[in-house]
């Protein structure tokens, strides 16, 4: 074997460590180092509805802000709490089944069926997952995966709901334009909000959950609780991506619960990079185009994303956020050994 | 009586579909979500020899089951290897596989009515007052063949008491000169074969379609669930507590609620007991 004689060595640049804290307001170039990925971030999300060619390209932007809602609570949960959800599908098909009853049933405009479906659902959906709080690991992953398979076989054997044909004359959204806005600015408001909140205490204690639940145990914190909280705050964000998305159909069906919802948002957090919150949006907006891209060649594209979620998983494990965070903030050299 | 003689069917079905799954997860730690695509490979495979390549059909049988068996030994090899011990990237890795495979499958064209695979032997007999088909005879004989080869397998043979070895304790059977990566190896081509022998023998009764890997995916889970991940004893116990009850709903209750009874089975034992009806205890590694 060779010996090696040179290794790389990372080093922060000067001005990551310069805009550490209160001097970052030394001067503009240290202020534009800071708010520039984020300045991009935001009028980049917001600019998209007006450079796409056409309506329907328009409307592939709302299904990619509801397939970012999935990605970031797959990011919270699976990275800052330790909880591998494989159930996205199932806050998905709570959130558009109440988006749809209270809609056609009640009658409620959009502007309240969406908010209301995503409190109450998040509420169905955490007291429903509750008793599997406590599981771990490989467990809580089955049991995510079960609930909106079974829930879909129940809704469709007891033929309650709308059975297979589903819930029909849902009301959509004032405009598209209302309608595009409206999921970039939750999506925006949402991201924004859970970054903040994993900095906070609460979101130290998620994290110490994840990396050991035994030492939180043996602080006097009630575990159960604390993950009851993330799961809450995931399903929200579900929801509310169920409920917008009855409203952009016009429809509530069994298909809410398909698996594609459970799939994509983990494909799009591997490859956006986990534990970033950044990252699965970044994955999304590649994946779910390049999905309606290959639309032409049916089953293939599904073929196509599972290639590349394996190929990520096993060789590029860190994905395409956390590489750029690395390149942004630090340089590389060779030294001698 | 038909209540329990297709229930016992049923069961051993269940326990076939369920084994390779057991003995991967038993073996190795992972959870092998590919285990319905390999199901439906098998059979598709089988169906390749029989009707283009026009081999008779034992001999396609056996190539096929094979054939299977290195599919499951190469996605380990290059796949699976790297990440194991990782849970997550373990679950999303296999699925992913899995679905690339049946997906696959499904843009090739391999859908409708048109793949079936001839019985082993036409007609029935009766049996205490009930028709039962030579076919789901014979597949009850392979079952219990098959329970009791791996007993044998398991408990008398070098490659069988090393699998054994790897799956109590890893790390003393690799002080004891087992190589563990070429044992999970073998475990997964030999769970990939098992998959496929349950194709072969359970797909003449219907089509083969696309569908049936997820079915049998959730149906292997339930069973292993129930059992106790990584038992193999726990998993054919299993096997009949859950196919006694799908066969009780169907009679009772409707045919719709035949899968809902393996999914409600899942949840309800992975809130009551995790570890599975007749799995080892150990508490602290599955919930806080």
């Amino acid at each position: 074997m060779m010996a090696q004689t040179r290794r790389k060595e990372r080093l922060d640049r000067g001005i990551r460590v310069r805009t550490d804290g209160l001097y970052a307001l030394m001067s503009w170039r240290e202020l534009s180092y800071l708010t520039l990925p984020r300045v991009v971030l935001i009028f980049g999300v917001l600019a998209l509805p007006f450079v796409m060619p056409s309506m329907y390209w328009q409307r592939v932007i709302s299904i990619v802000c509801i397939y970012s809602f999935l990605a970031i609570s797959f990011d919270l949960l699976a990275h800052f709490v330790g909880l591998v959800s494989l159930g996205g599908a199932f806050f998905v098909g709570v959130g558009s089944y109440l988006a749809a009853i209270l809609n056609t049933s009640l009658g409620l405009p959009v502007a309240l069926t969406i908010p209301i479906s995503t409190v109450l659902g998040a509420t169905i959906c955490t007291a429903l997952l509750l008793p599997c709080l406590p599981l771990r690991g490989v467990y809580f992953a089955i049991v995510t995966l079960m609930y909106p398979l079974a829930l879909a076989r129940v809704i469709e054997a007891l033929n309650i709901l709308g059975g297979t044909d589903g819930i029909m004359g849902v009301a959509s959204f004032p405009s598209r334009w209302v309608e595009q806005y409206f999921m970039i600015g939750a999506l925006l408001l949402f991201l924004f909000a859970i970054r903040r909140l994993v900095n906070l205490d609460l979101g130290l204690v998620l994290r110490a959950v994840k990396d050991n639940d035994q030492a939180v145990r043996a602080s006097g914190m009630n575990v159960t609780f604390y993950k009851a909280i993330a799961v809450f705050i995931a399903s929200a964000m579900g929801c509310l991506a169920g409920a917008s998305l009855v409203h952009i159909y016009m429809w509530a069906g069994i298909s809410q619960f398909a698996l594609d919802f459970s799939i994509l948002p983990i494909a799009a957090t591997v490859i956006g990079g986990a534990g970033t919150l950044t990252g699965p949006l970044l994955g999304c907006f590649i994946l779910v185009p390049i999905s309606e891209l290959l639309r032409a060649f049916g089953t293939l594209r599904i073929v196509f994303y599972s290639l590349i979620l394996v190929g990520f998983i096993v060789f590029r494990s860190e994905g395409i956020m956390v590489y750029a965070q690395r390149k942004y903030h630090q340089f590389e050299r060779w030294v001698k050994v | 009586m038909e209540i329990f003689i297709y229930g016992f069917i049923n069961s051993i079905s269940l326990a076939l579909i369920a084994l390779g799954f057991a003995l991967v997860y038993g073996i190795s730690r992972i959870p092998n979500f590919a285990h319905g695509a390999l199901y439906v490979v098998c059979g598709f495979i089988t169906w390749s020899f029989v009707r283009s390549l026009e081999l008779n059909y034992p001999l396609s049988i056996i190539l096929a089951m094979i054939s299977t068996g290195i599919i499951g030994g190469l996605i380990y090899l290059f796949i699976l290897i790297r990440v194991r011990g990782m849970a997550i990237s373990e679950i999303i890795a296999s699925y992913a596989i899995g679905l690339a495979i049946l997906e696959g499958l499904r843009w090739r064209g391999f859908k409708g009515m048109t793949y079936t695979l001839p019985t082993f032997k036409e007609g029935s007999l009766m049996l205490a007052g009930t028709p039962v088909d030579y076919h789901r005879l014979i597949v009850v004989g392979v079952g219990v063949c098959i329970v009791a080869f791996l007993w044998i397998f398991t408990h008398h043979t070098k490659v069988g008491l090393g699998l054994r070895a790897m799956a109590q304790d890893e790390r003393a059977a690799l002080m004891l000169g087992i190589d563990s990566d070429r044992m999970a190896v073998v475990a997964m081509g030999f769970g990939s074969m098992l998959a496929g022998l349950a194709a072969v023998l359970l797909l003449p009764l219907g089509n083969i379609v696309v569908e049936a890997g997820y079915n049998v995916l959730l149906l292997a889970i339930a069973v292993c669930i129930v059992g106790g991940l990584g038992s193999w004893v726990g998993a054919v116990m299993a096997a009949f507590l859950i196919g006694f009850a799908q066969i009780l709903t169907v009679v009772y209750i409707g045919p719709h609620f035949q899968m809902v009874v393996a999914l409600l089975a899942i949840i309800l034992t992975l809130i009551l007991r995790p570890s599975g009806l007749f799995g080892r205890q150990k508490e602290l590694e599955e919930r806080v």
